[in-house]
This record gives structure tokens, sequence and C-alpha cells, in this order.
């Protein structure tokens, strides 16, 4: 437990998301990464919970900028309207004191709580199998915040309603933020005719892409096209940790040994059915995520609908926006991201994140990962000027 | 509870079939909120009972819904069967799917308490309030596909023993609505020991909800999630291919029970997988009342109405037998159902009969001798019938009979999985992969994944994880949805349906006392740690390592400390029995 409980620590701290957090594993004892003032509360808390794990910490910039803004303007539950949270977390209750009884009482309905006390924010998570589920509802309510906090934003900028503290707190946000990077890293290159090249390339871009903060650790997926086999990230697998993370997946069929391949194999499938292309990389950048949920239209039928319903033949440069949930379902994004995608370097899912492609390897993949991206900002940053 | 409330119904069936006596029990609120219903309240009602041996008259034959049945909660048609087992002498508890769930509960009844032994065949038919207990003597005998023919027009629920429970086979089952099965634990012999060959259910009635709108908004977060599960609904998954879909995966992973478990991987596979019965017999689908995952296959082209065999049918009857004819495992699968027996232990038993014999190749006789199980028409197929310990007893081989609390493993070998090594050990019922169901995060990655050769953290995660399913199979709903959703969206349902404010972790408090009740029955039986253990197999021979995955004996030390950490965190005492204390804590004395 010790070992999983150092790990998470350093991604979280490596990742960003906190500079000092406090991370817990419980099997029949309790293991702490280190002793803090707050340990008797969460213990406190712990005890009140069927779990084995727990994350707390004040989230660092400009995660901390935004909670606390987010927090007062939100006092009760912060309701993101992103696909993570949609899906996953469906909404971010807040609290006011940091006491066992308060962050216990929210724990007990949701996966994770904001605590506002103090001037300060810290967020608490738990996992019920592993500290890795604490590290992503962490991951996941960061995100989820930076999206609402920009996208508010944008939304309150066009109707000419920002606050001061919204302007303040926005202005503290962006001076956090790091700088784009425009530089590509040097992948290997393709096509690949061997099984080990396949893998090697896919570990290598999933690291790169997480490195480059082009997607939380645990989200995304990525793949690689070899003959008639796909070879894909599996579910839930972390992109800078793909070594023994990727299923093989025949194209016919033929074997079933894919059924934890990541739930977007179809849509991969179906990519690599109707284009020349050979790699998918697909990660949730913040501002193409942003952009895609930033509409004008005042009055629409499909209105609170536009992640499954949205009409409008919509984009951002040459990138199309396509409506579509998680998965297979009827409003799934396999139904809506492979034909938009085709005769493009890639297209955007409303509210969800963002798939490139590469004809030969993830060289392509990942400079128009990251274009995409940079002019994402750029947009947006023109949009609120 | 004296009145109808959301959720349930508020009335539980009691059938006296000594007396011919029906009577209307009204459990108290209280009762429902501690116990919640499906195993929950079977157990509830199981407990002062449960030291009479299997077969006593006064010995009660449970079957009990959830308060979500009957609603627009996803996965909720299901429904518990339970008893003492005449296989292992533990609680009997069998989670079952089909209609019969859902038209009890709209027939007006939480459940059913049947007790006593009619003087002769008998059957108990439900249309809404009316109950009947007819004459079955004229059915006594039939097989199930014959009985199904006759009654079953899909509108109804139809639940049938078949000729094996007659005849004694331990390891009977009871079929219901043609494809579904409570298969473990010889539930069907508890049946045939009241003389009881049917029971058919109509329900007309709706079933009352506290929130509608709140139970819509649960349903639509749960299907959510159930689309955005590879394992469910992707296109290698359970929707497409029925849960034979693991098939590959658990031979790839090095875990898949061969030639009795002396072997993890079985060369064969490749041939033998999902999608070779998917081109064979272009099954179609079909799925238990209120379920949208739709998991269950029927054959359509050839043996085109015949039930495919689920994942530890397709497993146990190649690898763990050594068969290679596809065309025998469907037949097996199909002589399995028709005559009401477990598939798991029939096979379980023939792969144990195979390694004492000395057989090498059973796989032609296969097909004869689940028909000497199943008539008991000889002394083999009567000694067979008393399952792997049993036989591996009389004949002097103890270490043949994989099992646990004599309950034949399914087919996931622990060697490849440590926290599976812990769930079967542990489980309340024996040898089953369903009351922890590991396999969800060691292999499936759900929530998300655990090193599966590790013992850290896993007696948590296994105790965690039976409360869960002690609540899943109370609600009454599918575990296969929890690969997607968790309690916190299905606690929006229970608090919608039912109006009682619960969450995620009001619920799980309830899963442990409905699982402490389970411990606390099996040690008034004697059960104690010298159960709670695994073949000797497992601890001194090795798997078929390979695909750079090595599969090793398993630690024994680390076993024991884990299951000691288990006891720890469980509340039992450092022999796995049951502490006051807790006892008391949980409301349970």
């Amino acid at each position: 437990m010790k070992q999983l409980v150092d790990k998470y620590t350093d991604k979280m701290i490596k990742g960003g998301l906190a500079e000092a957090p406090l991370v817990c594993g419980l099997d029949d004892e309790m293991t702490w990464n280190r002793q803090a003032p707050e340990v008797p509360i969460l213990e406190a808390v712990m005890q009140g919970m069927n779990i084995n794990s727990l994350i707390c910490a004040e989230p660092a910039e400009p995660y901390q900028s935004i909670l606390v803004y987010l927090t007062e303007r939100y006092p009760e539950v912060i309701t993101p309207g992103d696909c993570e949270t949609r899906t996953f977390l469906h909404d971010l209750p807040v609290g006011h004191e940091f006491s066992a009884k308060v962050i216990g009482s929210h724990l007990l309905y949701r996966k994770s709580v904001v605590i506002k006390a103090d001037g300060k924010v810290k967020i608490v998570t738990f996992g019920t199998v592993s500290p890795e589920q604490a590290f992503v509802t962490f991951s996941s309510v960061c995100f989820a915040g930076f999206v609402l906090f920009f996208a508010d934003f944008l939304a309150d900028f066009k109707n000419g309603t920002v606050s001061e503290t919204q302007r303040r707190a926005f202005d503290r946000a962006v001076s956090h933020l790091d700088e784009p990077r425009t530089d590509c890293p040097e992948l290997l290159c393709g096509p690949f005719h061997r099984e080990a090249e396949a893998y090697e390339a896919i570990i290598e871009a999933g690291r790169h892409t997480v490195e480059y903060g082009l997607v939380d650790s645990y989200f995304g997926n990525i793949s690689y096209r070899l003959g008639e086999t796909i070879y894909i990230s599996q579910t839930g697998s972390s992109l800078d940790e793909l070594a023994g993370c990727i299923d093989p997946c025949p194209l016919d069929g033929s074997s079933c040994a894919g059924v934890t391949a990541s739930s977007e194999l179809v849509a991969h499938n179906e990519i690599f059915l109707r284009t020349d292309n050979r790699a998918i990389l697909h990660g949730h950048p913040k501002f193409a995520v942003i952009l895609s949920m930033d509409c004008d239209r005042k009055e629409c039928p499909n209105k609170k609908r536009c992640h499954i319903k949205c009409s409008e033949e919509r984009t951002i440069g040459d990138i199309p926006i396509v409506p579509g949930e998680v998965g297979t379902g009827t409003t799934g994004l396999c139904h809506t991201l492979p034909p938009a995608v085709k005769g493009r370097r890639g297209a955007i899912v409303w509210g969800h994140g963002l798939f490139t492609v590469g004809r030969e390897d993830f060289n392509l993949a990942f400079q128009h990962l990251l274009d995409i991206e940079n002019m994402c900002r750029e947009e947006y940053f023109k949009r609120v000027k | 509870m004296s009145s109808q409330k959301n959720g349930w119904t508020g009335k539980v069936l009691y059938i006296d079939l000594s007396a011919s006596m029906i009577k209307v029990v009204h459990p108290e609120d209280e009762v429902y909120r501690k116990f919640i219903g499906g195993k929950g309240l079977a157990g509830y009602f199981l407990r002062p009972h449960v030291t009479l041996p299997w077969d006593h008259t006064e010995m009660p034959l449970l079957i009990f819904t959830g308060p979500l049945v009957g609603t627009a909660a996803p996965t909720s048609g299901r429904s518990t069967v339970m008893s003492r087992s005449p296989l292992t002498g533990t609680i009997a508890d069998t989670s079952v799917g089909g209609r019969l769930g859902f038209e009890l509960k709209r027939a007006g009844w939480d459940g059913i308490i049947i007790t006593g032994k009619s003087e002769f065949p008998c059957g108990i038919e439900i249309n809404d309030d009316k109950v009947k207990i007819g004459d079955a003597s004229k059915q006594w005998g039939r097989d199930t596909s014959s009985f199904f023919e006759e009654f079953y027009d899909g509108k109804c629920s139809v639940s049938v023993i078949g000729p094996a429970a007659e005849n004694g086979v331990a390891f009977s089952s009871l079929i219901v609505d043609r494809h579904h099965a409570a298969g473990r634990m010889g539930i069907g012999l508890c049946f045939a020991a009241k003389h009881l060959k049917y029971l058919i259910v109509n329900g007309s009635g709706k079933v009352a909800v506290h929130d509608t709108e709140k139970l819509k908004a649960a349903r639509e977060e749960i299907v959510r999630l159930t689309n955005a599960s590879p394992i469910l609904m992707g296109q290698h998954g359970f929707s497409c291919f029925g849960t034979g879909s693991i098939y590959d995966l658990m031979d790839s992973r090095r875990m898949m029970p061969t030639d009795n478990f002396t072997k993890t991987h079985f060369e064969r596979a490749a041939e033998l997988n999902a999608n070779a019965y998917k081109e064979k017999y272009s099954p179609g689908k079909h799925g238990c009342m209120g379920c949208h995952i739709r998991c269950k296959k029927i054959a359509r082209s050839k043996m085109a109405g015949v039930s495919m065999p689920e994942f530890e049918t397709m497993s146990h009857f190649t690898a763990l037998v050594g068969n290679t004819d596809m065309d025998l495992v469907m037949q097996a699968n199909k002589l399995c159902n028709r005559y009401g027996m477990d598939t798991i232990s029939a096979a379980a038993t023939l792969a144990c009969y195979r390694e004492v014999s000395g057989r090498r190749d059973i796989a032609g006789d296969v097909l004869d001798l689940l028909e000497q199980i199943a008539t008991a028409s000889s002394e083999l197929g009567r000694e067979l019938g008393r399952g792997s310990v049993s036989y591996c007893k009389l004949k002097k081989n103890k270490s043949a009979s994989m099992s646990v609390k004599g309950l034949e493993l399914p087919a996931y070998d622990p060697r490849g999985a440590y926290g599976m090594s812990l769930a079967y050990a542990l489980s309340t019922r024996g040898g089953c992969h369903l009351r922890a169901y590991p396999v969800s995060h060691e292999i499936l990655r759900k929530p998300v994944a655990t090193d599966r050769f590790s013992f850290s953290g896993k007696a948590r995660i296994i105790k965690i994880a039976e409360d869960q399913n002690a609540v899943i199979d109370s609600l009454t709903a599918c575990k296969f949805i929890f690969f997607a959703a968790g309690l916190e969206e299905y606690a929006k349902a229970y608090t919608a349906a039912t109006g009682v404010a619960s969450s995620a972790q009001d619920l799980l408090k309830v899963g442990e006392r409905i699982y402490y009740n389970e411990r606390i029955m099996n040690a008034l039986n004697g059960f104690s740690a010298k159960d709670d253990d695994l073949p000797r197999r497992f601890f001194e021979e090795s798997g078929s390592s390979g695909n750079s995955i090595e599969i090793r004996p398993i630690d024994r030390h680390a076993f024991l400390e884990a299951r000691a950490r288990y006891y720890r965190i469980r509340g039992l005492d450092k022999n796995g029995l049951p502490d006051p204390q807790k006892v008391e804590e949980l409301g349970l004395t």
C-alpha cells in the first residue's frame, strides 16, 4: 500500500495538481504519505466510510484561484458541463468547513468535495479499490473546474456581465498558465511493420501527450493500425504508463481479447476503415474543450442537450465540432466522429476532447493535437479581448 | 409496513406446503430498511431456521425481489432464491434473472417464504393475490424443456426443476423462463425436498415509485455510464457476445482453468472463443426483464432457440475437461438446462472424475456421464451427483476436488488473480466468483486496475466489494452493470424509488449487515477459518506461464496474512467467527 501511496503522491506533484498532497491507503491499517494537522480529521472521515483510500490537498495554481472563485459563485454545488463531469462525477459539491462532519456528509453522496475555508480551497477525494481512483477524481475536479471557469468567463464577457471579482480571478488564473508549447517531440518514425515497434510508438506518444499537458494522465486514448490489427490503449489506462496496457484487436473481430480496450475502440475502428491513417491520438486539451462549448445561439431547441443533439455545423478554424457521448450508445461519438475526421487532421467532440490522426506514425497526430490546442487557446483569448 | 409502500409492496407471501396453508406477512419498516430485499430479506427470514438440516420440513425456501424491481431502474428485474445448501451445508443464495422478480413484484409480493413439505408433487401458481397450490404429480419426472413448451408463453414467469433435482443431484438447479438458471448451490434440490416442481407467477399491477422524475434522472446517469463501458456495450463486450466475450481474455491472462486446474492455459482456446460460437450459431440477443444490456444469447441458426453457454460453461466444458468440440459444449449446456443442473459444478465434477479415474479423454463420454448423473441411473452417476467433494472422499483422493466449502470453483484460476483467491476462500457460499468479483479490477480494470499478483490492499477491497454485491443482490440489480455504474448512482435510484434517503455509503453499511448475517449463519453451522481456504494445489503447483506472464503458486503465508487482515477488517475473530460486539453494532443480535 505504501508503494501506491507514494506513487500517487508523486503523480499529484509532477502533474501540477498539488504541491503538498495528503494521500492515504487503508487495508487493515492506514498508511499516510506524511503526517499533517489535517490527518486526524481525515482519519475520522475514513472511519465513517467503507473506503480504502483518500486524497486531500490544496490544488496548485491555477486550480486554486479558479476553485476559490467558483466556490464563491456556486457556494453549494459546482456543475460543470464537460463530458467527464457529466458522465463520471455528475457535479462537484462544495463545503465550507474543514471538519469530518462536513467532508463526510458530502462524500457519502459524491466522489469528491471542494472545501472552501479560510480563503483557501482543498479538494478531498476517495477510492474503494485504489488510491488511483482518488487521484483520477482529483485530477478530474481540477480539469472540470478549469473548463467551467474559462467557459463561464467567455460567456459572461460576451454578455457584458463580467464582475470585478471575476475579472481579478481570471487575470490571476491566466497569470499562472504555462506558456503554450510549440515544439514537438521527435517521435518514432513509421510506418511500423512489427508489433514491437507499434507498442513502442504508442507508449512514447502517450507519455508525451501527458507531459505536454494535452490530457490528464488517466483519460484519452491512442491507437495504431498494423495490417488488420488495431493496437489500442486499454480502458482506464494512464497515457503516461501504457506498457502492458495495450490491446491488439483484430479488425475482423475474430478475437474478443480487446474487451478491455478503450471505450472508443469502435470510433477508432471506423476512422481506420474510412481513412488511410495509421495513428489516432485522443487527448483532452483544455482550450479545445472550452471553445467547443462556446455557442452564441440564444434560442435553440437543443439547449442543454448540445452534447448529444447539436445540429449546427460548427468549426474552429478547419476543425469540426461534433456532438457525441463516450462509447457506443445511440448518441455515442462513434456515430459522429469518424465521418467528421475524414479528410481532416482531427475533430473535436463537444465538451469532451480532441481526436487527431497521422498517416504513418504519431508525429503528425501529435503535432495536430498541439497545433489545434494552441489555435484554440489563441482563439479563446481573441474572443475575450 | 402494513400498506403498500413505494418501491416495496409491503407484503410477503407465506406458504406452508405441509398444511396447504397460505398467509400474508407484513414485515416492519425497519426490517425493509435494514435488509432492503432480495438476498438481504431472504437471509433475515432464513436465519432463525438455518441450523436445521437442509431437507427438514421447516427449512424455508425463500424467493425475494428488491425495491427496484418493476421500476425504471436499469437491470433490476432479478430475484434471489435462498435456503440452506444440500451441496455445501452453507447458506445458499442464488440470483436469477428472467421475469420471475418482475412478475412477483407486479403480483404484489416482495417475496415468498415456502415451508413444509407437500404430500404429493405440487406447483405454486400465483395470479396477483390469488395463490393456488396445484397437483404436479403428472409433471414430476418431466424435463424442463417439455415443461416450458407446455406452460411458458413468455408473458408470465415459469420456474421449474428437472429430473436432476428429483433424483437427488446435489448441484441441481432451478430453471427460470426457459433461458435463465438459479444455478448454484443445489437450490433445485431444495425445491424437490418440498415436493415442489414449479412456480408460475403472473402479475398485473404496477410498482409505486416515490419520485418518477428523480428515478428517470438516475436511470439516465446509469445508462450513460453503461454506454461508456467497453466491457458491457463495446464491440467485444457482453451486449454483443455475451459473457463468453472474456474467454479470450482469461486465456491470454493465463488464468483459464485447464485439466482440472493443473494448467492455466488452453492451447485450443482461440478456436473455441465467443466469436467462433457467433459464426457457427448466429446468436441473437435476449435479456432479463428491465435490462438494456441483454447479455443472454440464444442460438438462431444451428440449434435454433437453444441458450448459448455462459463464459464459465464455455470454459469448463472445454479447457477443464479436455474437450475441443464446440458442439459438445452446446449439447452439454442444453442437457444441463434440460435436466436442471448447474453447469459449473457438473463440469468441475467431471473434471475431478477425469483426474481421479486417470482417464485422459472423457470428451466422448461427457453427455452420457451427464445423463447418468441427472437420471441417477448408475452407481457412478449417483456418486458424481453428490458433487466433487463427496466423490473424492469416496475415492480417497481429496486433492482432486477443486472446490471451496464444497462448491466447485468457476473459471478463473486464482493463481492469476490474488484478490480472487481471497474472494473464493472467504465467500459465504463457497467457491464463488460473484461475491466480491475482483475480476472487475484485477482483469477488467474497473473502476481502476489493481495489481493482480499482489495481496496489497486486497483484504479491504474484498470486504468492500462483498458489501457492495450484497446490496446489489438485495436491490435486486445485476452485478454486471457495476462494471460501469456504482452505488453512487444506484443510491439515487433507491431513494427515488422508495423515498428512503440513502447514500452509497449508507447502502454499503446495509450491505455489511447483510453479509455479516451470512457469516453468522455459517458459523452457527460450524464453518470457521478452516473452511475459508483454497485447495492445496494452488499453493503447491505453478500454472502455465507464458506471454511474459509467470503463474506461480500462491504464497501461502501471504495468503494467510491477507486473510487475517480481512478478519480484522470484517470484525471477525482470528478463527473467522463473529464477534459479539460487532454483531450488536450491526443490529444482528
